[in-house]
């Protein structure tokens, strides 16, 4: 993996979820730029106050399914109907309904291992990886806004102020991070 | 969003978010319990056991076992469905319940995910060993092979079962595992040595948990949920079908998939009392693993249990109605024929015993729903050795009638397969969060007695006190959240 420069960033950490979703609305309102929101549990609407797009996960999943349902359709068609077809009391070459359990089973499981790996894919998850955790509290009952710092000093102030005010329940403070998670927009 | 007042907590002992971290996370990081201790070994005598009769039948043969011309199949096909029936439940809970937005699900679906893992492989173990020659069990799949180009019977429900099994297997474990992605993570940051983090970590797989990751993991959990749901029904339909395509009396019958998919939920949500009852008392999880959950439950092994209830009784009509002799003789026999015992026995455990749990304290006394709770597990038992030997042993032709007997390898494995549950289950219970962490804490807003008066009092008194809506007050709750120094309109 290619190494990442550290940058300096600013952090927030917020003890209580409704006050992070007010916190991340008046910073992005103030024109800052939030680099990254980390919560210990899925907070419905966050999304929404980021501005993230919804996921494509179930694009993916739907094109895996169907992976699964040609390859499970093919793979029988070609083994009874073309490769040994076997009359069995005059019964039919191409038996459909008896094809759709194996059908279904396929389908399902294409689509649960392509959309699981392309999850893992995606958020860079693998059992090797070495995280960097922002503050280990982040998986317990804090909420942690990240923000990349200027080179500008007025205007690092200003995010400080930004986060002060937002309601953070310990001072904001600098942080030299190695960050290449994705932006948020 | 509106919260009932009255709606039962599901978070109770006025938890915060972090003290539901340490009371998940300190039993995972503590070394284990003289209780713990005493179960695992008990389990492993179980699984040594059963390794001992399983290494038996690999070099004497499925000779050892009681099965004889007439009865081909018996001790292992029974412990097989009764342990893919047990499994159910899990993916019912994670899954189902997860679309119809049911929140008390979180606390328990957990524990009853792994509790289909371990069942699914138990099960597996059995089909494995009457095939008499394991190390070739790749034969199932459809492969190229030296003896021509012939390929597996895609007609046959056993083919089907295979995919159904496997694919079952897989995907609940994929569901299970990106479920305690982000709880390992909460493992690690607690974690205090250097060699617990890196176990962690690697088992966490880096997770930090950022906003995108979270919607990602929303978006996954939904859509796993998705195609588990008619997964979990088509999984026992297909097992029913290894029986009611075939044309033995008493099998052939057009019911088993309903019936058999009511049974499986009825027997899975069994074993999740028995075992949760255990759990939230050994571990004291008793403000997550509420009496509300173990009521809940109760009602869904109410609803199944008459659901099981009225196919024994459809079974029954359909034989006398069918005019067919031999239909009904396998029916009059399997109630009053030599295995009638079992059949009572059956009827007894699921039909009866499961309608105590009309009565709102024997739903309440953890006591009373274990024991009913081991009734239905037995019950269920005997409703696949009822199924399967009685309609195999009277076969169509009298001078081949035989009595079944188990010999103590069958019930050696059986046990063993217990062995092999527990194991696991121990295992579970120690090393991983056996609560689901983030999801309890993603519920405890609406959910929980912390934060969720507040949330309360706030909603209501919005709706109670705006002008704009045109009423003053909305029911008598909101009025007995009223402060005094709150202006009237």
């Amino acid at each position: 993996m290619a190494e990442y420069p550290l940058k300096k960033h600013i952090v927030g950490i917020y003890d209580d979820d409704e006050k992070l979703m007010h916190a991340c609305e008046h910073i992005r309102h103030m024109g800052i730029k939030i680099k990254d929101v980390f919560t210990p549990f899925p907070i419905h609407g966050l999304e929404e106050v980021l501005g993230i797009k919804p996921s494509r996960l179930p694009d993916v999943a739907f094109v895996f399914g169907l992976t699964g349902t040609v390859t499970a359709l093919s793979l029988m068609t070609y083994c009874y109907t073309f490769d040994w077809p076997v009359n069995v009391g005059g019964k039919p070459g191409f038996p459909l309904p008896s094809f759709i359990p194996i059908i279904f089973e396929l389908t399902v499981l294409f689509c649960a291992f392509g959309m699981v790996f392309t999850y893992l894919f995606v958020n860079n998850l693998a059992p090797h990886v070495q995280p960097e955790i922002v503050d280990p509290r982040q998986t317990d009952d804090r909420f942690v806004v990240v923000i990349e710092a200027t080179e500008d000093a007025e205007a690092d102030q200003k995010i400080h102020n930004a986060l002060k005010e937002s309601g953070t329940c310990e001072p904001p403070r600098e942080q030299y991070l190695r960050a290449h998670w994705y932006n948020v927009p | 969003m509106y919260d009932s007042p009255i709606r039962e907590l599901l978070i109770t002992g006025k938890k915060t978010y972090t003290q539901v971290t340490t009371d998940i996370v300190n039993p995972i990081l503590n070394p284990p319990t003289k209780g713990w201790l005493f179960g695992f070994g008990l389990a492993s005598i179980a699984l040594a056991l059963g390794l001992y009769c399983m290494t038996y039948t690999l070099f004497v043969g499925i000779g050892s076992w009681g099965l004889n011309k007439t009865v081909g199949w018996a001790f292992d096909i029974t412990n097989f469905v009764f342990w893919v029936g047990i499994g159910h439940a899990g993916t019912l809970i994670s899954a189902i319940l997860l679309l119809f937005r049911q929140k008390w699900r979180t606390g328990v679906n957990r524990a009853a995910e792994a509790m289909t893992i371990f069942a699914v492989i138990c099960a597996a173990l059995f089909p494995g060993l009457h095939m008499g020659r394991p190390w070739l069990a790749y034969w199932i799949f459809p492969l190229p092979n030296y003896h021509g180009p012939l390929w597996i019977n895609f007609n046959s429900p056993l083919a089907w079962d295979v995919f159904a099994i496997s694919t079952y297997f897989s995907v609940s474990l994929l569901f299970w595992y990106s479920g305690l992605i982000p709880d390992f993570g909460t493992v690690r940051d607690r974690a205090k040595t250097k060699l617990v983090k890196n176990i962690y970590n690697g088992l966490s797989f880096g997770w930090v948990g950022s906003a995108k990751n979270w919607v990602r993991f929303e978006a996954l959990s939904l859509i796993l949920a998705g195609v588990s749901t008619p997964l979990v029904l088509s999984v026992h339909t297909i097992v029913s079908m290894d029986f009611a395509t075939s044309v033995i009396p008493g099998w052939h019958t057009t019911i088993f998939p309903p019936y058999f998919v009511a049974g499986a939920i009825f027997s899975g949500f069994g074993m999740v009392l028995t075992l949760m009852t255990v759990v939230r008392s050994v571990m004291k999880l008793q403000d997550y693993i509420t009496i509300g959950h173990i009521e809940a439950m109760c009602k869904v092994v109410v609803a199944t249990g008459m659901m099981v209830g009225l196919a024994y009784g459809t079974e029954f009509f359909i034989a006398f109605y069918s005019g067919s002799d031999y239909e009904m003789y396998t029916f009059f026999n399997r109630a009053f024929g030599p295995y009638g015992w079992s059949y009572w026995i059956m009827v007894s455990c699921n039909v009866i015993s499961p309608q105590l749990f009309w009565f709102k304290k024997i739903r309440q006394n953890m006591v009373l729903v274990f024991i009913i709770s081991i009734f239905v597990n037995i019950g269920m038992w005997f409703e696949r050795f009822v199924i399967i030997v009685t309609s195999l042993h009277r076969d169509l032709v009298p001078s081949s009638w035989f009595m079944y007997t188990p010999t103590f390898i069958e019930f050696g494995i059986f046990i063993g397969t217990l062995g092999v549950f527990f194991t696991a289950f121990f295992l579970f219970c120690k090393f991983f969060p056996v609560i689901a962490i983030a999801e309890v804490k993603s519920v405890m807003r609406s959910s929980s007695d912390t934060y969720r008066t507040d949330h309360i009092k706030e909603s209501q008194l919005e709706e109670a006190f705006n002008p704009a809506k045109g009423y003053g007050t909305v029911g008598g709750a909101a009025t007995a959240y009223k402060s005094p120094e709150e202006p009237q309109p």
